[in-house]
């Protein structure tokens, strides 16, 4: 397998594969450059740039090496900040992010500094490359560069100010041309000539769902690996071995979003990067209240939908918004056979889904019409930005104007509130511009009944009752008076 | 005379290529280009030494247990293993403990927390190495562990003994007093998360040595502890440090073990060995900021001024002393931040817990002293129907109040003017209106709005580490390096001292080279830490300077006096790179040429040690502090009733730092520890399970501030006023004051829960502020509507009743 590693095609095949693209890079390459802080991804001081080719231009996006299996890069492009400085243009030494940094003062220990570079060199490349300009402010911008880079000497305000100053210089000072690399096949089973069911050890890169279907016909005990934002964990924090990887990160068919009349079919496969350029149009709120702040830049684009999905988390925050809008997932085994349930049957309880061993999901289907619902998202944690949800509260008027409510959190899966659901369909909770605060404290009473959340690290299970009453309540006045001044996070 | 600089002047003054760089300019730090292009090298960064291994510890799953046995057969035999100790394999005195020591590198017959290491695996990988740690078989007997605060003040269980300040007599003032309230606050410690985590290189010399490279802020104990563990002499260890990646007192003391360990491998195998910690070990096995559980009783008059106070401050220590002496004596220090008490018992315990031996972070206990009064001046307030501000400017030092419970006087008096100027330069008291009004309007969005000032004494309270020396050298061609004993972890600090020297000499900061801190350089070094780096080993650095200076001056007067030229030393200046010798002029290079043609020394040690300090433990009196740095911050929150949730709005801060030495570094100093303080009030929730182990054990649970978290309205300017103090350059130490300044934002956000009863009642708000606890506090106040029984917490009428 090659990929291309600052301007150099870099071979992996001797590589363990679950070997992350950090410790490849520090141990393999002596690239030291890219920094371990935490090896969860949670930090950012390892985050590379890594390049994909679109119709002959290759787009970054900023990425946490520390959880990203090096073999998965087949046909990739890598940078890291030792490649900086020889990519400068202008007869400096230095890259315009780079300059800023210096000027504000924007590093003491120096620990994280590379990481910020590499996310701030991200959205730099991001302004150069997209044809559709980022109509966001450009303080916003910055934030979201570098939601995933943890500094704990600065405070930010000089890094958010060398970010702001380096995106406002007009033209691009930089530019990052690589050479083609050698080309690899991104290839099922013909990549092993002697592929049989005794392979110990492999990476599996297929890039058709038949290919898929073809490796987990033979081996439908191997790990099935897409973002690897949370799989990737079990190697970096509790040192397990993981053998037999599938990765699904190479199957255009699991990458698309497809529009028919009626649906919207998500490939599983879908990155939250791809889900937030698709919520914009389609679901601001989903954007707005949800999605920029869950994980951070270098998660999001990494990790799936389906990934949230099937690691069945009671925390994950995308099966609760899928839940209350009565999404359908569609399910496929190692026959080809496919089956297409509602996400609602599929969480059967503590991290145990439908999903039978040699299964894969494939996509999720959202309706247009759920889309069209109102809806308010509510995420609650300790953090605003890259942090588990200790609540997440979904609530959709429907257009008969009976509220879905979906919690995460609050039990051991995901869960629609079925039985206040059922009480509010049955009473008028809404009374012109008000809401009937005792038909509300009843659906409350429900709620307390239908959940029994557990107290742990995020929160006790009183202020996750409560809260999640609390959310009804709020969900509620946001739907009767859209103009009353309701939470303290506000966003373009 | 005083003036003012924000941030954003800041870089247009700067121009290191045009100015000499020194004293007062807004100089980069020395390692920014290095920083920005990933070409700074920390430990892990080190090219691998030939035949290097790597360290995982086994350690405690039990909080307090005896060792029945401990089978390490399968650890052996797992791949990549080459060595595998016990503390039997320990040649010298197995302890790593600071000051009073009962911190064994390698347990004996007994553990005291969940992560103390038990036995050591050298393997070919760090990987290897962890895979193997898992493969022990120890069987324990348990025994009863003893987890909070509250629990060891039942038992009176205490790591050392408790320690009293007095002053007056606070019994008969709060018997006297018009008003008394009492009250307790519970402040949770803090996770460094340094960047870089815990991290040491070792490997053997010939002489039976060790050189180690590690991550400290206090590398001559190092050096000292890895002598006593191999039982060799001092002389044959070398501990180096060139930068950290992060430190905030976390590397005082805890980076010992790791050092200790790599250079007890490395002897007994002979080869060279990187101890890095995993951040999930690291949060589980090193020592962080300590709890407190604080409580008062406090006696005031109708103005809200303070007529007598007790406070209780009890610390979470952990199993063992560690720094807990010093750490609780700064909260007891602290205790009266910046307010005369007049009549005071301050007592400071300090608690035994089964659970790892917390440590200092920057503050050293003050800021949890701090809480306490804090906490005090909101409820003085609310019980006299004040705006807090009114009452803490009544109560701060001032004309003739000024002496302190220990004894000191407060001598230069900052903080009445400075606070006025803040109050004026963020509309306080429009802004207290508004606030007033939006919140009357809304029903479920509460804003908050506090003023809180900041008094930190500058010294080590242990009277012999305010010392320090230096190590100036000046080679032929004109350019010097200075060596010092403090360490760089981000703060500036060999920024500083390159500007001292430059400044010192009339040259470029170019023309001066800071290179790793050694202790075959410069020896017996204090800790860089208590926020005295820069106060220590300027004026070390300073005094090398001065000695150097002054045998050229003698050398430049008879040199030319050869040539017929009658000079005094007046005559001899050092400025612009060039040496002014009567009117002559001659290139400082040339002139270093021609001295050393002469065989005038061109090297000298600088040393410096902190005048007048001194205190009593015996009858807890003294001037423990050279001089006191000030600040003071205007935090306005927004809270969502409903949920709990806030948002800091925006920040205003006034910091003295005295005659700045280099305004971008303050400024990144105060708006770095600000926002570390923020964290440790708001989102950072340290938390163990009933077991006694931490489950807040990563970062994706313990959860530090993000850029989103720091208001866009955050506005830094520095009070600069010369320190009457002798200090390098008048400048005043920086380090640690600014954290303190967040304690505006948590009280900004009691605040707004207040306003939720219009100010007729303020709920206790235990620290961190996070968004449940939020909700929990303004429940109180939704309780105290619906009952209206009680007004403060701890207020006599709620003791009546």
């Amino acid at each position: 397998m090659y990929f291309t590693l600052n301007n150099e095609s870099a071979n992996t095949d001797d590589i363990a594969p679950d070997t992350s693209l950090l410790d490849y890079l520090r141990e393999k390459q002596n690239l030291t450059g890219t920094k371990e802080g935490c090896a969860s991804g949670d930090c950012g001081a390892c985050t590379v740039l890594v390049g994909t080719e679109v119709q002959g231009v290759i787009q970054y996006k900023a990425v946490n090496s520390c959880i990203y299996p090096v073999k998965s890069l087949s046909n990739q492009y890598v940078v890291t900040v030792e490649k900086l400085q020889e990519v400068t243009q202008c007869g400096s030494d230095l890259t315009s992010v780079q300059q800023e940094m210096l000027e504000c003062h924007g590093s003491q220990c120096g620990f994280c500094t590379p990481g910020f570079v590499m996310s701030l060199t991200a959205l730099e490349l991001e302004k150069n490359t997209i044809s559709t300009p980022n109509d966001q402010p450009i303080r916003e911008q910055v934030l979201d560069a570098i939601s995933g880079n943890l500094c704990r000497c600065t405070g930010y305000r000089p890094i958010v100010e060398a970010g702001c100053n380096a995106l406002k210089k007009d033209n691009q000072t930089f530019k990052i041309v690589q050479p083609p690399s050698k080309k690899a096949q991104n290839s099922a089973l013909n990549e092993y000539v002697t592929a049989s069911t005794n392979l110990a050890s492999f990476f599996a890169r297929p890039i058709t769902e038949q290919d898929l279907q073809a490796w987990l016909l033979l081996y439908p005990q191997a790990q099935l690996i897409a973002g690897g934002t949370d799989l990737m964990l079990a190697v970096t924090q509790q040192y397990q071995t993981m053998p037999q990887l599938i990765d699904l990160t190479h199957i255009d068919s699991l990458q698309t979003i497809n529009e028919t009349d009626s649906y919207f079919e998500i490939g599983a496969a879908v990155s939250y990067q791809q889900l937030e350029k698709f919520a914009k149009q389609h679901a601001p709120v989903l954007y707005q209240q949800l999605l920029h702040r869950l994980g951070s830049r270098q998660i999001r684009n990494r990790g799936t939908i389906g990934g949230n999905i099937c690691n069945a988390s009671p925390i994950g925050d995308m099966p609760p918004y899928l839940l209350a809008l009565n999404a359908e997932i569609e399910i496929i085994n190692n026959q080809g056979d496919s089956r297409r349930m509602p996400i609602t049957e599929f969480y059967l309880d503590y991290k145990k889904t439908q999903l039978q061993r040699g299964d894969y999901l494939a996509k999720v289907y959202i309706s247009k019409a759920a889309l069209a619902q109102p809806i308010e998202i509510f995420k609650l944690s300790k953090r605003y930005e890259d942090d588990i949800s200790s609540v997440l509260g979904i609530f959709t008027l429907t257009q008969d104007k009976s509220l879905q409510i979906a919690f995460g959190g609050m039990a051991a899966i995901p869960k629609r509130a079925a039985e206040t659901e059922a009480f509010l369909a049955k009473h008028s909770w809404i009374s012109g511009s008000d809401i009937e605060h005792k038909i509300i404290d009843q659906a409350c009473e429900i709620l307390a009944k239908e959940f029994s959340p557990m107290t742990d690290v995020r929160a006790s299970s009183d202020y996750r009752m409560a809260a999640s009453q609390n959310l009804l309540r709020k969900a509620c006045l946001a739907f009767s008076q859209p103009s009353a001044q309701l939470g303290v996070f506000h966003h373009a | 005379m005083r003036k003012l600089i924000d941030p954003a002047q800041v870089k247009t003054t700067d121009n290191q290529s045009n100015s000499a760089g020194g004293v007062g300019h807004s100089t980069k730090h020395e390692s920014a280009r290095k920083h920005i292009s990933g070409s700074a090298q920390y430990i892990d960064d080190m090219p691998v030494l030939p035949n290097m291994l790597y360290v995982a510890t086994g350690y405690s799953c039990h909080a307090h247990a005896i060792v029945k046995s401990v089978d390490l057969s399968a650890v052996k035999q797992a791949i990549g293993v080459v060595d595998v100790i016990t503390h039997t394999d320990i040649p010298g005195h197995n302890d790593v403990g600071p000051v009073y020591g009962g911190d064994p590198l390698l347990a004996e017959h007994k553990v005291e927390y969940i992560g103390q290491p038990i036995f050591a695996v050298a393997a070919t990988s760090l990987h290897a190495a962890k895979k193997a740690v898992k493969l022990a078989k120890i069987e324990y007997q348990i025994l009863p562990a003893q987890l909070t605060v509250e629990e060891a003040l039942s038992a009176e269980s205490f790591v050392l003994p408790t320690h009293t300040m007095q002053i007056g007599d606070s019994e008969a003032a709060l018997t006297n007093a018009q008003h008394k309230l009492n009250g307790q606050i519970y402040v949770k410690g803090q996770e460094h998360f340094y960047l870089e985590g815990q991290i040491s290189q070792a490997w053997p010399t010939e002489d039976g040595g060790i050189h180690v490279i590690t991550s400290t802020q206090h590398p001559s104990e190092i050096q000292k502890l890895i002598a006593e563990i191999l039982s060799i002499p001092l002389h044959l260890v070398v501990s180096e440090v060139r930068r950290m990646g992060g430190a905030f007192g976390g590397k005082e003391s805890q980076a010992a073990a790791l050092a200790c360990m790599a250079a007890l491998f490395a002897n007994r195998l002979n080869r060279p060995i990187r101890y890095k910690m995993p951040r999930q070990d690291d949060m589980i096995q090193t020592g962080k900021r300590h709890d407190f559980d604080n409580k008062w009783q406090a006696g005031f008059d109708d103005s809200g001024l303070l007529q007598g106070v007790n406070f209780e401050l009890s610390a979470k220590c952990g199993y063992s002393p560690d720094l807990s002496e010093g750490i609780v004596d700064r909260a007891m220090f602290h205790a009266d931040n910046a307010y005369y008490l007049g009549n005071a018992v301050i007592k400071g315990h300090r608690c035994k817990t089964h659970t790892v031996s917390n440590t200092a972070f920057r503050g050293f206990g003050g800021p949890q002293g701090m809480m306490a009064i804090e906490t005090l001046m909101d409820d003085i307030a609310c019980y006299l129907g004040k705006d807090p501000l009114d009452v803490r400017k009544t109560n701060l030092y001032q004309a003739d109040r000024t002496t302190t419970h220990y004894g000191q006087e407060v001598e230069q008096q900052v903080l009445p003017e400075l606070i006025e100027q803040l109050e004026t330069s963020s509309n306080y008291r429009i802004r207290r209106e508004q606030i007033t009004a939006f919140n009357a309007t809304n029903p479920y969005v509460k804003k908050g709005l506090a003023l809180t000032p900041v008094k930190f004494g500058i010294s080590f309270t242990v009277k012999h580490l305010n010392q320090a020396g230096a190590l100036l050298q000046i080679y032929t061609d004109g350019t010097m390096l200075i060596n010092h004993g403090g360490t760089e972890m981000g703060q500036g600090l060999y920024t500083k001292i390159q500007q001292v020297v430059a400044s010192a000499f009339g040259v470029t900061v170019n023309r001066v080279n800071v290179s790793s801190t050694r202790t075959d350089k410069v020896p017996n070094t204090s800790p860089t830490a208590a926020s005295s780096g820069t106060d220590l080993n300027g004026m070390a650095a300073q005094n090398a300077c001065d000695i150097i200076k002054s045998s050229l001056i003698e050398f430049a007067i008879e040199h030319y006096s050869t040539q017929g030229l009658t000079l005094t030393n007046n005559d001899i200046c050092f400025e612009n790179d060039l040496v002014l010798i009567g009117q002559q002029t001659i290139p400082f290079g040339e002139f270093i040429k021609l001295a050393y043609m002469n065989r005038v020394p061109l090297f000298a040690a600088g040393h410096y040690k902190t005048p007048k300090i001194y205190y009593d433990r015996e009858t807890a009196k003294g001037q423990p502090f050279l001089y006191y740095a000030n600040g003071a911050a205007v935090s306005e929150v927004s809270v969502d009733t409903l949920t709990g949730e806030y948002k800091v709005e925006q920040v205003d801060i006034l910091h003295d730092v005295g005659q700045s030495l280099n305004p971008a570094l303050d400024i990144g100093q105060i708006e770095g520890g600000f926002v570390q303080g923020m964290g440790w009030l708001t989102t950072e929730d340290l938390s163990w399970d009933d077991s006694g182990k931490l489950i807040s054990n990563s970062p994706a649970n313990y959860k530090i501030p993000t850029a989103f978290d720091v208001p866009e309205k955050l506005k830094v300017d520095l009070y600069q006023q010369h320190n009457t103090e002798v200090t390098i350059h008048s400048s005043k130490a920086v380090g640690e004051p600014p954290l303190m300044l967040a304690i505006s934002v948590w009280a900004a956000l009691r605040d707004a829960c207040a306003s939720t009863t219009s100010h007729k009642f303020i709920p206790r708000l235990d620290t961190p502020a996070t968004p449940e606890r939020i909700f929990w506090a303004l429940k109180e106040c939704q309780d105290y509507l619906h009952t209206g029984t009680s007004r403060v917490q701890g207020s006599e009428k709620e003791q009546v009743n």
